[in-house]
C-alpha cells in the first residue's frame, strides 16, 4: 500500500527526517509514535506531499507520489489534520460536501447523484447528520473533528492520514472516533496512519507502530514490542512500568509520578482495632492489596479494611449491596476498603505481628469453626457456614509474583492448622481442605525493601507460613473455647 | 427523502437569494437612470426598452432629448457604476477567501493604492504604450495593482509566519501611505498635468461616457469568468491552504489564478474610477451574512449586489448635495467605515469566546 524507502526532508535548508524506511499493509492501522520535536507531524506532511521528499521515494500503490496530480492525489490519500481553523463559517453539509471536490470536473462542479450518495453515508457513519444544517462554529470540537473526519472519508480515500486525531477530546470521543476509523478499516480496506501522544491509546486501536527520536526510526513493530520498558525510557527518557490490559491482548505501560512514597507509614499492630461487631483498620496512606473479599476484591490500593461479624442468617443474604450500604452507613468509602463478613465473633480474632530479618508483617485472622464442628448433628446443611478470614499486612515493597506466592503460602499454612486441630469439612466428611465463605487478604506499604517472592523458600515466605499457621491455629482454639463455654 | 429535503431547502434559499438581488440591482439601475436634474419617469424608460428591443433604431414615442440624456449620460454612468461595484465586490470577496482574512478588500491591502500610483503615474508622464492604446491606463493599474498585492503577500509572510489577519491588513497600510506619498510627490512635481490627475484621483464615474465601459468591459469579463471559475477552490482555501492541498486543489496555481484575476477587477475598477473604497469587504460581508459563505453562491450574489450598491451610492453622492457633485468614495466610505469597525469588532468578540 504505502511504501517509504530511505526518506529525508524537512523545512528549509535542515532535514527533520532522516533515512527512514518503512511499510505500511492495505488495512492496517499505523501509529507514528515518538517525543515532541521527533518529526512526527514532518512525516505525516511528506506522505501527504505536503512536504517534498529530498532523498529516498514514497510510493503509493506502486507508484511514486510525484505521478500524482493534486486531484488524483486526494481521491487515494485524505488528512484529518490536529486543529481545522476557518475564518468564514460554512454548514456541516457544505463542509463534508467539499469532500467531494477531487471527484468533481467542469467549470460549474456540481454534485453528482453518486456524490450526495457519498455524502450522505459518510455524514451518517460519524453521526453528524442531524447537525448538517448547523454551521460548524457552532459546534463542540468533538462533533467539529467527527465533521471533518466526515469531509475525509468523502473523499473516499484508501490511506487516510491523522494528525492526534484525539487531541482535545475527551475519553468518549476518543474512544468513538478510534472506533469508527477501526471499523472503517475492517469494512472498506482503509489504511490508517496516525501520530498518537498516548501511547497506551496506540497500543489498543494499531496494528504496526513506529517509534520515533530525532527524526529516525527506533523500533518498527507490533504495539506489544515497541512498548517495552527499555524502548520507552530511550526514546521518551521516563519510566515506565509495562502492563496488560485487563481484557484485551495488548500492553499498556504504567507512568508513576516522582513523589509516590511520601507521607508512608510503617503499619503496626496498634493499626487494628478490634470491637464486638467489627476488626477494622483505617491506615494512614493506601496498601496494595490482593484480596478475595466480598468489596474490593482482586488487586488494587486500599486504605480501610474492615472484617465485619454477622450472623449466620445474615451471612446467607448479606449481598455486595448490602456490605456496601453498611460501609456508607460507618463512615467507610466503599472505594478505598476492602470489606468482608464472617459469622464468627471477631472479638475473639487474633492479632500478631511478627518480625524477622528487618521484615515485619501483621497477621489478623478471625475463625467460626463451631458450626463446622457442630455441622453433623445439623439437618440443614446449607446453612453450615464455616469462615476463616485472614489478613496479612506486610511492610515491605512486594512484586506481583510475590503477592500471589504470598497467597498460596498462607492458604498452605491455613490448610495444615485446620488439619492439625482436627477440622471436618460436613459436606463430604473428610478433613476441610478450605472452609468455603473463607476470604483472604494480603495487603503490602510498597515501601522499603523489595521482595520478589514469597514462597515457602524466602524469608518473607517463612514468616508468612509461621504467622499464618499459628495465628489461625490460636483462632480456631479461641472459638471452641468459646463453644465450649457455651454448651 | 431527507436528501431531497437538503437539496430543496439549499436550492431554494439560493433561488431566494439570486431573485432577491437581481430584483435590487434591477431596481437600482432603474433609479438610477430616472433621477437626476431632469427627472424620467420609470414608465418612459421601460418604454425606451420596449423600442429598442422591438423596433431597433426607430424612433419611438419618448423624445429625442430624454433619449439623448439617457442613452449618453444616465445609462453610461450606471453601467460603468454597476460594473466597478461589481469588480470591487468580487475581487474583495476573493482576496477575503484566498487569504482567510475577512478584513481583506483591494483598499485594505493596497492594491488600490498601488493601482492608483500606475495609473497616476501614466497620467504624469503621459506614456502610451503603442499596442495598447487606450487600455494603457488600466493595464499599467492592473499591473501595478498586482505588483502591490504580491509584494504585501511576501512582506506580511516574512515579518509572521503565520500571517496573522492584523498582519496583513497593517502591512497593506504601511503600503497604502507610501504609495499615496508617491503619488502625492508627483503631483507636487507636476504642472499641466495637474488637472487631469486630480480629477482622476478625486474617483467618479460621471462623465466617463461609453468610452470607460468599454474599457472596462473586456478586463470585468476576463477577471469575473477566472472568478468564478474558482468557487469551489475558494471553499477549499477558506480552511486553510493545507487543507485546500488535501482536499486536492492545486495550491499553487490556483493561487496565483485567483491572485491574478482579483487584481486585474480591482486595478481595471481602479483605472476607471479612482480608488472606491469599502466596497470590496461591505458588500461580500453583506452577503455572506445573508446568504452563507460558499463561494459558488457568494461571488455572483456579491457581484450583482455590489452592481446596484455603487449605482446607489453614486446616485446619492450627485443628488444629496445638488449641484454640486460628491465623490463617489465619500459615500461609500460613511457607509463602509462603520461596517469595517463592526464586522473587526464582532470578530474579536468571537475570538474572545
Amino acid at each position: 500500500m504505502l511504501q517509504i524507502k530511505n526518506i529525508a526532508g524537512g523545512y528549509q535548508r535542515r532535514n527533520i527526517i532522516e533515512n527512514l524506511s518503512f511499510i505500511v499493509e492495505k488495512g492496517e492501522m499505523f501509529g507514528i509514535l515518538g517525543p515532541n520535536g521527533s518529526g512526527k507531524t514532518t512525516l505525516l506532511k511528506m506522505i501527504g506531499g505536503l512536504i517534498p521528499v529530498r532523498s529516498g521515494t514514497i510510493e503509493l500503490e506502486g507508484k511514486p507520489l510525484q505521478a500524482y496530480s493534486a486531484k488524483q492525489l486526494a481521491r487515494k490519500i485524505a488528512s484529518l489534520p490536529q486543529n481545522n481553523t476557518q475564518m468564514f463559517d460554512y454548514t456541516v453539509w457544505e463542509t463534508v460536501a467539499l469532500g467531494r471536490y477531487p471527484f468533481q470536473r467542469g467549470f460549474l462542479k456540481r454534485l453528482t447523484y453518486e456524490d450526495e450518495q457519498v455524502i450522505q453515508q459518510v455524514m451518517e457513519f460519524t453521526n453528524v447528520t442531524k447537525l448538517k444544517h448547523l454551521s460548524i462554529k457552532h459546534l463542540s470540537g468533538g462533533e467539529k473533528q467527527r465533521v471533518f473526519l466526515a469531509q475525509a472519508l468523502a473523499q473516499n480515500p484508501s490511506l487516510l492520514l491523522l494528525d492526534e486525531p484525539t487531541n482535545h477530546l475527551d475519553i468518549t470521543y476518543q474512544k468513538m472516533l478510534l472506533d469508527q476509523l477501526k471499523k472503517w478499516t475492517k469494512s472498506h480496506g482503509l489504511t490508517v496512519v496516525s501520530i498518537f501522544h498516548d501511547i497506551n491509546l496506540a497500543s489498543l486501536y494499531c496494528d504496526k507502530m513506529l517509534l520515533l527520536k530525532n527524526g529516525q526510526s527506533v523500533l518498527i513493530d507490533d504495539p506489544n514490542a515497541v512498548l517495552n520498558e527499555k524502548t520507552i525510557h530511550h526514546v521518551y527518557d521516563v519510566s515506565a512500568i509495562k502492563q496488560s490490559h485487563p481484557e484485551i491482548a495488548r500492553p499498556q505501560m504504567m507512568l508513576s509520578p516522582e513523589h509516590k512514597h511520601d507521607e508512608k507509614k510503617v503499619f503496626t499492630k496498634g493499626d487494628v482495632i478490634q470491637t464486638k461487631e467489627l476488626i477494622y483498620v483505617k491506615a494512614a496512606s493506601p496498601l496494595k492489596t490482593l484480596s478475595s473479599a466480598v468489596v474490593g476484591g482482586g488487586f488494587g490500593w486500599h486504605r480501610h479494611f474492615v472484617n465485619r461479624h454477622v450472623s449466620t442468617d445474615d451471612h446467607v443474604s448479606g449481598s455486595q449491596t448490602e456490605m456496601i450500604n453498611f460501609l456508607l452507613d460507618n463512615g467507610f468509602s466503599p472505594n478505598e476498603t476492602i470489606g468482608m463478613l464472617t459469622s464468627s465473633y471477631v472479638e475473639d480474632g487474633v492479632v500478631e505481628e511478627w518480625e524477622e530479618e528487618g521484615i515485619s508483617i501483621i497477621i489478623v485472622v478471625t475463625a467460626s469453626i463451631s458450626h463446622g464442628a457442630d455441622a453433623s448433628k445439623n439437618m440443614e446443611k446449607h446453612e453450615h457456614v464455616r469462615a476463616i478470614n485472614t489478613w496479612m499486612f506486610i511492610n515491605g515493597h512486594l512484586s506481583d509474583q510475590a503477592f500471589i506466592e504470598g497467597m498460596v503460602t498462607a492458604t498452605e499454612a491455613k490448610t495444615k492448622a485446620l488439619f492439625d486441630e482436627g477440622i471436618i469439612d460436613s459436606a463430604t466428611g473428610s478433613s476441610a481442605a478450605e472452609a468455603s465463605m473463607d476470604s483472604v487478604l494480603l495487603a503490602a506499604t510498597q515501601t522499603g525493601s523489595l521482595h520478589h517472592h514469597a514462597g515457602t523458600g524466602a524469608t518473607l515466605g517463612k514468616l508468612i507460613a509461621k504467622g499464618v499457621y499459628e495465628s489461625t491455629v490460636k483462632a480456631i482454639q479461641n472459638n471452641k473455647q468459646r463453644w465450649t463455654i457455651n454448651d | 427523502m431527507q436528501k431531497r429535503f437538503t437539496r430543496m431547502y439549499s436550492n431554494n434559499k439560493h433561488v431566494v437569494a439570486y431573485m432577491v438581488t437581481v430584483c435590487f440591482l434591477v431596481f437600482s439601475i432603474f433609479l438610477g437612470v430616472s433621477i437626476g436634474t431632469f427627472p424620467i419617469s420609470f414608465f418612459d424608460i421601460l418604454q425606451m426598452i420596449g423600442d429598442a428591443l422591438f423596433h431597433m433604431g426607430g424612433n419611438g414615442s419618448v423624445d429625442e432629448n430624454t433619449q439623448n440624456i439617457v442613452m449618453s449620460i444616465r445609462l453610461p454612468r450606471v453601467i460603468l457604476a454597476g460594473l466597478v461595484g461589481a469588480s470591487l465586490a468580487l475581487a474583495g470577496a476573493s482576496f477575503q477567501g484566498l487569504l482567510q482574512n475577512p478584513l481583506a478588500d483591494p483598499y485594505t491591502l493596497g492594491v488600490s493604492s498601488g493601482a492608483s500610483l500606475g495609473a497616476v503615474f501614466v497620467l504624469f508622464f503621459g506614456i502610451h504604450i503603442p499596442f495598447f492604446g487606450f487600455f494603457t491606463l488600466p493595464v499599467a493599474s492592473i499591473l501595478t495593482g498586482f505588483m502591490t498585492i504580491i509584494f504585501v503577500i511576501f512582506f506580511a509572510g516574512m515579518i509572521d509566519k503565520a500571517m496573522r489577519i492584523e498582519t496583513i491588513v497593517l502591512t497593506g497600510i504601511i503600503m497604502s501611505s507610501f504609495l499615496g506619498a508617491l503619488i502625492s510627490f508627483m503631483i507636487a512635481m507636476s504642472g499641466e498635468e495637474l488637472r487631469q490627475i486630480v480629477n482622476w484621483l478625486l474617483g467618479s464615474v460621471s462623465m466617463r461616457g461609453w468610452v470607460y465601459v468599454m474599457m472596462l468591459l473586456p478586463f470585468f469579463v476576463v477577471g469575473s469568468l477566472l472568478i468564478l471559475a474558482n468557487g469551489t477552490e475558494l471553499n477549499a482555501l477558506a480552511f486553510g491552504e493545507e487543507k485546500a492541498h488535501q482536499l486536492g486543489v492545486n495550491v499553487k496555481k490556483r493561487k496565483l489564478l485567483i491572485l491574478t484575476s482579483a487584481s486585474i477587477l480591482a486595478g481595471a475598477a481602479v483605472a476607471i474610477s479612482g480608488t472606491i473604497g469599502f466596497v470590496g469587504l461591505v458588500v461580500p460581508h453583506l452577503n455572506r451574512l445573508l446568504w452563507g459563505n460558499d463561494y459558488r453562491h457568494l461571488l455572483p450574489l456579491s457581484a450583482l449586489f455590489g452592481a446596484g450598491f455603487l449605482i446607489l451610492a453614486d446616485l446619492v453622492s450627485r443628488t444629496i448635495m445638488s449641484p454640486t457633485e460628491l465623490p463617489i468614495g465619500v459615500i461609500t466610505a460613511l457607509i463602509g467605515a462603520p461596517s469595517f469597525a463592526f464586522i473587526l469588532m464582532k470578530q474579536r468578540m468571537e475570538r474572545r469566546g
